[in-house]
């Protein structure tokens, strides 16, 4: 005899991994949390990622940073490009994933948009900063002096809490485009997207662990990066006082540099110009001796 | 205690036979432990103590030779207290160079001898090279076994080899090298761990580090247990050495777990076991200062490998 059954599925929620290495562990500690949007629905399970799973990443970071510095600008900037192509063939999910936390379709739809457009902005930057922030300098002795800049090395990103798309993306292409390495801490409340996007740099021929995307919170986490030795610049988007005189202090360990994009507006055009890419340059400058030119003398 | 001259060695063929899934169970069992705070900053130390510092390349110059002895010396001086390496492994050529270096320091200079790393030489050749690195002054000497007459099945042949090389090293403490890598399985490692302690060597050691695999857990749990009967049916002591592939601080103190569990409290200094290695002191010094600061460390405060 048939009993009534209860047919209604129930819903798979996905645990979302973090991206270390070009991997997906989940977090060495086991945690993990559940956000919520604002109507109470389930996010999903993500990892409250541990200080050994920062120490890990930013290992990798550093193992990374060597050859990903040493590619050519030009083939950065095509691997950037393939980002964005990979982020528009996967559009729809990131649109629903956005709306799901709390932003309207309108809304999402165009923080989509203007993630792969602001991709391929730096995508055509990365071969080309260098002649903008570099120079050949006027000395008064025989000697050709010229100002470049170099990668920093490996950079510690909070990313935005807010726009967790945008945001994201909006801070790591600079940092990647002039040959760093980075960690990402992801937004707390909203990290559906961070994560889906590290599928998507997965598939587009970014090496492992050029990029690092951690979940969880930041609070746990910002201290240990800040005074990591082996961090040599740290990203901070907020505006919590406190927050940033911690990393100011820690950060003076190893001379980090510091850098505060709290008042940016993610969706203008002030968020994206090649001046980022040179907020994690180091400017070496090189004196090359000549025979003296522009004076009575010289023989060319 | 019982004396060398009661010692009956067994027919070889009869070595124990090794449970594989039972050793790497108990070897993967092991990793598991979990060392903190203090313990671990003593684990840490004690580590940093029983290394042998190594540098076994074509390329190895005097000048070479001469900065690995100052980085033996002078681990990290901004640490203050630090203990030293236990010793500085070198091939024969470059004993005197070592020896002169390291001065009164207490570290000792081990020599990689008899053909190092594959052994393919006649015996009078390997007994020269083990005399000459004798004479240069080195206090122990390394060598390897001849892997392929072990796999032949001559036993003999290498323990007659084993105990030759040990007569002409007079004083310095004899490491025979087994190559893991190159036996086969563990049921092997245990026999050819049998013959070198029968044949009179001080230590084992699994690898030339030259054969990938070098150390492993397993391997080095296989050798660790061959010294415990063996001590059992003798009452001597040997002393254990992996090398290879061991870079990492945790590793090293899932190594000093082992000992401890295995061979206990005895085994525990650098008289008794020693890890062959060249990162390893880096890696260790970055998580003692770890310990200290509690701040993680970068590559760029410590010396250059």
């Amino acid at each position: 005899m048939a009993t009534s059954v209860n047919t209604e599925r129930l819903e798979v929620l996905k645990t979302y991994k973090i991206y270390i290495g070009g991997q997906f562990p989940r977090t060495e500690s086991g945690r993990y949390y559940v956000p919520l949007n604002k109507s109470g629905k389930k996010l999903g399970n993500l990892c409250l990622s541990s200080r050994k799973d920062l120490r890990d990443a930013i290992e990798i970071a550093r193992n990374a940073q060597g050859s990903w510095s040493a590619r050519a600008p030009f083939n950065r900037g095509q691997i950037l490009y393939r980002m964005a192509e990979m982020l528009e063939g996967r559009k729809a999910q990131f649109i629903e994933e956005l709306i799901a936390q709390d932003a309207t379709r309108q809304q999402a739809t165009r923080e989509v948009n203007e993630s792969i457009d602001r991709l391929i902005y730096y995508a055509g930057w990365a071969d080309k900063y260098q002649q903008v922030i570099s120079s050949v300098n006027a000395v008064s002795s025989a000697h050709f002096n010229f100002s470049i800049g170099e990668p920093m090395g490996v950079v510690g990103i909070i990313a935005p809490q807010s726009n967790s798309l945008l945001g994201l993306i909006s801070v790591m292409a600079p940092v990647i485009a002039g040959g760093n390495t980075c960690v990402i801490v992801a937004s707390y409340q909203k990290p559906l997207c961070s994560v889906t996007f590290a599928e998507v740099l997965n598939a587009s021929d970014l090496p492992g662990g050029v990029v690092n995307i951690l979940t969880g919170k930041p609070e746990e986490l910002i201290s240990w990066m800040a005074d990591h030795l082996d961090v040599n610049a740290i990203i901070y988007c907020e505006k919590n006082q406190p927050t940033i005189q911690l990393i100011q202090e820690k950060a003076a360990g190893n001379l980090k540099r510091v850098l505060l994009y709290d008042a940016i507006n993610w969706n203008t055009n002030e968020a994206q110009s090649p001046y980022y890419i040179q907020d994690t340059q180091e400017i070496k400058t090189t004196w090359h001796p000549i025979e003296k030119t522009g004076s009575g003398g010289s023989k060319y | 205690m019982v004396s060398n001259q009661t010692i009956v060695i067994p027919d070889f063929r009869q070595t124990p036979r090794v449970d594989q899934v039972g050793i790497e169970e108990r070897a993967a069992r092991i990793t598991k432990r979990s060392l903190k705070k203090e313990t671990k900053l003593n684990g840490l130390l004690l580590a940093l103590n029983m290394i042998d510092l190594t540098t076994l390349e074509g390329k190895d110059t005097q000048g070479k030779v001469k900065q690995l002895c100052y980085k033996a010396m002078h681990l990290h001086d901004s640490y203050p207290g630090l203990p030293t390496v236990a010793a500085v492994c070198v091939y024969p050529s470059m004993v005197k160079t070592a020896k002169t270096a390291l001065g009164n320091s207490g570290i000792k200079v081990a020599a990689v001898a008899t053909a190092f790393p594959s052994g393919q030489a006649p015996r009078d050749v390997k007994i020269r090279d083990t005399k000459f690195a004798v004479q240069e002054g080195a206090d122990e000497i390394d060598m390897v076994i001849s892997r392929g007459k072990f796999l032949e099945g001559e036993y003999h042949f290498v323990f007659d080899e084993i105990a030759s090389i040990k007569e002409a090293c007079g004083n310095a403490r004899l490491k025979v090298i087994l190559e893991t890598g190159e036996l086969g399985s563990y049921d092997k490692v245990r026999r050819a761990s049998d013959i070198a302690m029968y044949a009179g060597a001080d230590f084992i050691k699994t690898s030339t580090g030259k054969i990938s695999p070098a150390a492993t857990l397993p391997v080095t749990l296989v050798m660790l247990e061959a010294i415990r009967d063996f001590y059992y049916q003798t009452g001597k002591m040997i002393a254990m050495k992996p090398a290879g592939g061991i870079s990492r601080s945790k590793l090293a103190l899932h190594y000093l777990v082992m000992v401890k569990e295995i061979l206990g409290d005895a085994w525990m200094n650098n008289e008794w076991f020693r890890f062959g290695a060249s990162s390893l002191a880096n890696d260790l010094l970055m998580q003692i200062v770890k310990e200290k600061t509690g701040v993680y460390q970068s590559k760029d405060y410590f010396s250059i490998d």
